[in-house]
């Protein structure tokens, strides 16, 4: 999609309906490439003709239509193509093509999207694969989109997609919704996936800039989209209760300036109350699935107990250690002990606290994680030990990349220098 | 399509197995087979002599070059093979995670290109 697109008020519903017309294209026409090419014909047969036909009834039916029409054209002028299309005859393009009529009811466009978003995720490609092309082929952002999204050029991103459709294509990655005894694993990796452009939206990893909006609605987006076509699933309600409650303090988390705000320091005023409603009835419904209890759902937990605190005393801190100790217990990782340390700061104190970020640091898996040295440098100023917190200080700025990042680790420093005795 | 399914481990570790384990693993690898050979994916497979055993052909400006040894040294080395049709990565993945090589060692899924016609 480019801009040759037009901008006539059609962009909106050429990105809603974008993931939905290539799913069906692909499985009309076999791949992804030819999907992708009779897409973009059909947009630009939409910016051409609706202008004086008016907008069809059933935008996406007509782009699937007029996408299959352009496809079995090209199919019929170019003799080479038609013997290669994947060993399919042209009677049988055309017969699906002719059947396209009957196929258009919502149950079979889920079924291709869940196909889209699966095949986008598959094991067999990279993680990075996974993001651009979920990005690109799902959620119908632009290549050059994507690129801003993750700081590399539009040449560098389009190579990377045109590797991975490569990918796709010479191994034979099917595209197909994973068996029975194989989903449960492929939607972890879906999802994990979704809450990557989640998080690098929220807290981007490089740059100049905390947030990106887009990213975090894009994020949300799929999640809304997962749980349309997996009902009652308590990964995608768990994961997407986590995002809706993250976002909703997404502006309060930047200031004028561009500054980082933390949370105890956040307008709460600012949070949005409607994100904020949606995201606790899901956690709600997260928990009560019944079968495992899923990490997302923990994690979700623990936000809306920040966002149900209507300041920062009232903050239910004991319970968010115990639910901190139960995603421990479901899912390890360095990242959530040094949350559960900070949690239990305040419950039992820096000292206590301080012990459990040392031993995390002592078992040598995140002395690169530059959060954890500013976690040290923060229970040390609580210590009043203000000259190990600089250097605690000085070692996370040592890795932290992210600009507003930095002016804050920096702003610390600056502020023990300043105080007397280095208080 | 046709995938090649390439058994790497350690031939170190693989050479330090006791013997009970050994013929555990054997017995594992026969029913493996014959379970592909029913199933219809089988095409080949074959177990490879150690690297001890291998040597290296280069010709380069006319000349062989013979060498002692596997093509380079790697942490984990080729040691068999089987030669699989599947409908899709999906269950050349499926085969792969069976072979009783792929606990202990890694099994590469190459795909094969389809003869030119």
């Amino acid at each position: 999609m480019n801009a040759s697109r037009g901008d006539q008020g059609f962009e909106a519903i050429f990105r809603r309906e974008a993931g939905r017309v290539l799913a069906t294209l692909i499985r009309l026409l076999g791949d992804f490439d030819s999907a992708e090419e009779a897409r973009q014909e059909a947009f630009i047969a939409a910016v051409e003709q609706w202008p004086i036909q008016g907008i069809p009834e059933n935008p996406g039916a007509w782009l699937i239509r007029t996408g299959r029409n352009k496809a079995v054209d090209r199919i019929r002028r170019d003799v080479v193509f038609r013997t290669k299309v994947q060993g399919r005859e042209i009677a049988s393009a055309e017969a699906d093509a002719a059947a396209i009529a009957e196929d258009e009811d919502d149950g079979t466009f889920g079924d291709d999207r869940l196909r889209l978003i699966f095949t986008c995720c598959h094991p067999a490609l990279s993680a990075e694969a996974h993001i651009a092309l979920t990005l690109r082929e799902v959620c119908g952002l632009t290549t050059q989109a994507v690129a801003r999204a993750f700081l590399v050029s539009e040449e560098t991103m389009a190579q990377r997609l045109v590797r991975a459709k490569k990918k796709i294509r010479d191994a034979g990655i099917p595209y197909e919704t994973p068996e029975p005894s194989l989903f449960n694993q492929r939607i972890q990796g879906v999802l994990a996936v979704v809450y990557g452009v989640f998080t690098e939206g929220y807290a981007a990893t490089a740059g100049s800039r905390l947030v990106d909006a887009e990213l975090c609605s894009e994020a949300i987006r799929l999640g809304r989209l997962l749980d349309e076509l997996l009902p009652r699933n308590a990964s995608v309600l768990g994961l997407l209760a986590m995002m809706l409650l993250h976002d909703a303090r997404r502006g309060a988390r930047v200031s004028p300036n561009g500054d980082v705000v933390l949370l105890e320091d956040q307008d709460r005023a600012q949070w949005d109350r409607a994100e904020i409603a949606e995201g606790l009835a899901l956690v709600e419904q997260a928990l009560n699935v019944p079968g495992q209890i899923s990490p997302y759902a923990v994690q979700a937990a623990i936000a809306a107990l920040h966002v149900r605190a209507k300041t920062k005393e009232d903050t239910d801190w004991p319970q968010i250690v115990g639910l901190y100790e139960v995603l421990l217990r479901l899912q390890p990782s360095p990242v959530i002990e040094l949350n559960h340390a900070v949690a239990v700061s305040m419950v039992d104190g820096a000292a206590r606290a301080l012990d459990l970020v040392d031993s995390l640091q002592a078992r040598g898996q995140v002395s690169e994680y530059h959060l954890l040295h500013a976690a040290r440098g923060r229970l040390l100023q609580q210590l009043a030990r203000p000259h190990e917190a600089r250097e605690a200080y000085l070692a996370a700025l040592h890795l932290a990349t992210l600009e507003p990042e930095r002016r804050l680790l920096m702003a610390r420093i600056a502020g023990i220098d300043a105080a007397p005795d280095g208080a | 399509m046709q995938y090649l399914l390439l058994i790497y481990s350690n031939e170190k570790e693989m050479a330090a197995l006791k013997p009970a384990e050994i013929t555990s693993m054997t017995a594992e690898y026969t029913e493996f087979t014959k379970g592909i050979i029913q199933a219809g994916q089988f095409k080949a497979g074959d177990r490879l002599k150690p690297t001890s055993a291998a040597t290296t052909v280069r010709v380069r400006n006319g000349q062989t070059v013979t060498t002692d040894g596997p093509f380079a040294e790697t942490r984990e080395q080729l040691g068999g093979y089987y030669l699989v049709d599947a409908k899709n990565l999906d269950e050349a993945i499926a085969i792969a995670a069976r072979i009783p090589g792929a606990r202990i060692g890694s099994i590469e899924v190459r795909p094969i290109w389809p003869p030119q016609t």
